[in-house]
């Protein structure tokens, strides 16, 4: 099973400036001059050197709202959410494929706000006769939300003109499904309008899929049913938007998570990784950086006797093997 | 998990001992309380004492978030003082130590609060 993020932004998609970008040149200038004699000489050196230096100054985290692709096998492909990110995605699968070997794309939204979706009219293969995308998803005004998307006047192509076949399907919770060789399980979530997590098991690997969603820390019964959706999954792609004193006060009651509540569910569940996702707008690529940096600092405090959790920060374009 | 008073001439001092976690969070507010009632405008103010807290989870956080509120409310003066390092580095992690006045010393909560 392979996850590759195509999009890890929350809200409203963002990039790099160019005073931003300046400024990292800047540094990046400033740690060249003090390379040891002779390093920068060679296409190898200088290529060392770049991967050496931090993430936040050899690459960025991206911009891009949510959209993960999950692949299992017999090259079965799963996306979750239709994020900006979707463009990219949609992309990379018209130039693996081609307009002559169509497709079909189980795609599962976790709600109906623009981030999780404005990329669906972006989606190329949408357009493309034979393709076939069944939209799952657990809200009854699925469909009514992305026919009121491709229309006017919000977008020019109306939804009924679109080539590839498209379906909805509606999922219920507390009940696992078999979609495309995965079974698939969905969990309410805490969210303005409610979000949904889904759990994705195949040949003994498991990724979760829970954005856009509050952990109230004195509902006990909710904590408990998440560790149990959570439990041992090999991945989890989590909420982790605002730091925890934010979450619970002035970003209270705004339907988003923290990193370290993020941890501590992780390790409750017994999983094996943990991708900080849904970064907020307000975070530059050095601060994403020290929140997974504080992060690993707190799963090592909190771990005590339980194996330990790795946690990573999920950027546009990160694959990871599970 | 527990909490005892220490008299002091300038502030209401509070030793706390133990893990405040998902578990104890709750024990924590209302062992809390009562000390919580007297942090009101024209008392003394409530300082208390970490160095006895080994570990402190995202619920104790909320839980001392909470108690912070409920003092300002009265207008009194809370303040936390003489962490563990690890806890220390836990505040800053949650950014805890924006909202809530840390201190490396007991003076030095005295000297901003009392
Ligand atoms: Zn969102
Ligand atoms: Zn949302």
């Amino acid at each position: 099973m392979q996850v590759q993020f195509w999009g890890t932004r929350g809200s409203l998609p963002v990039s790099l400036n160019a005073e931003q970008l300046r400024q990292r040149l800047l540094s990046v200038l400033e740690k060249a001059a003090h390379a040891p004699a002779g390093t920068l000489d060679t296409a190898v050196g200088r290529a060392g050197f770049v991967d050496s230096l931090p993430f936040a100054m050899r690459g960025t985290y991206g911009g891009q709202t949510p959209c993960v692709e999950l692949r299992g096998k017999d090259d079965a492909t799963l996306i979750c959410d239709l994020g900006s990110g979707a463009r990219g995605l949609g992309n990379a699968k018209l130039a693996r494929f081609g307009p002559g070997q169509p497709q079909t794309y189980h795609i599962f939204i976790s709600h109906l706000h623009w981030d999780h979706l404005m990329g669906l009219p972006f989606f190329g293969p949408l357009y493309i006769p034979g393709n076939r995308l069944v939209i799952h998803g657990c809200h009854a005004e699925l469909e009514a939300a992305v026919r009121l998307q491709m229309s006017a006047p919000g977008f020019p192509v109306d939804f009924s003109l679109v080539q590839g076949q498209v379906e909805f399907r509606l999922l219920e919770t507390g009940r696992a499904y078999d979609i495309a060789g995965f079974r698939v399980e969905a969990m309410r979530q805490t969210h303005g309008g409610d979000s949904y997590g889904y759990r994705f098991e195949q040949d003994g690997k498991c990724f979760v899929y829970a954005t856009d969603s509050e952990h109230k820390l004195d509902q006990e019964e909710q904590w408990a049913a998440c560790i149990e959706f959570f439990r041992e999954a090999d991945l989890i792609a989590f909420d982790a938007m605002y730091s925890l004193s934010e979450m619970v006060s002035v970003k209270a009651d705004w339907g988003h998570s923290s990193n370290m509540i993020g941890v501590e569910l992780a390790l409750a569940a017994g999983a094996r990784r943990l991708a900080l996702f849904h970064h907020d707008p307000l975070n530059d690529d050095a601060s994403l950086d020290r929140l997974l940096e504080d992060s690993r600092r707190f799963e090592a405090m909190s771990r005590s006797r339980r194996p330990p959790l790795e946690v990573i920060s999920a950027h546009d374009g990160l694959t990871v093997q599970l | 998990m527990e909490l005892e008073a220490v008299v002091h001439p300038k502030a209401n001092l509070v030793m706390v001992r133990g893990r405040i976690d998902h578990g104890s969070s709750m024990t924590f507010s209302e062992l809390l309380h009562p000390h919580l009632e007297k942090c009101k405008k024209g008392n003394p103010p409530l300082i208390l004492n970490f160095s006895g807290v080994d570990y402190i989870s995202s619920a104790g956080l909320r839980a001392l978030m909470i108690a912070t509120r409920f003092a300002r409310n009265q207008g009194g003066r809370l303040g936390i003082a003489e962490f563990q390092p690890l806890v220390r580095e836990v505040f800053g992690i949650s950014r805890f130590d924006l909202v809530i006045p840390c201190f490396d010393t007991l003076e030095a909560a005295l000297g901003e609060l009392a």
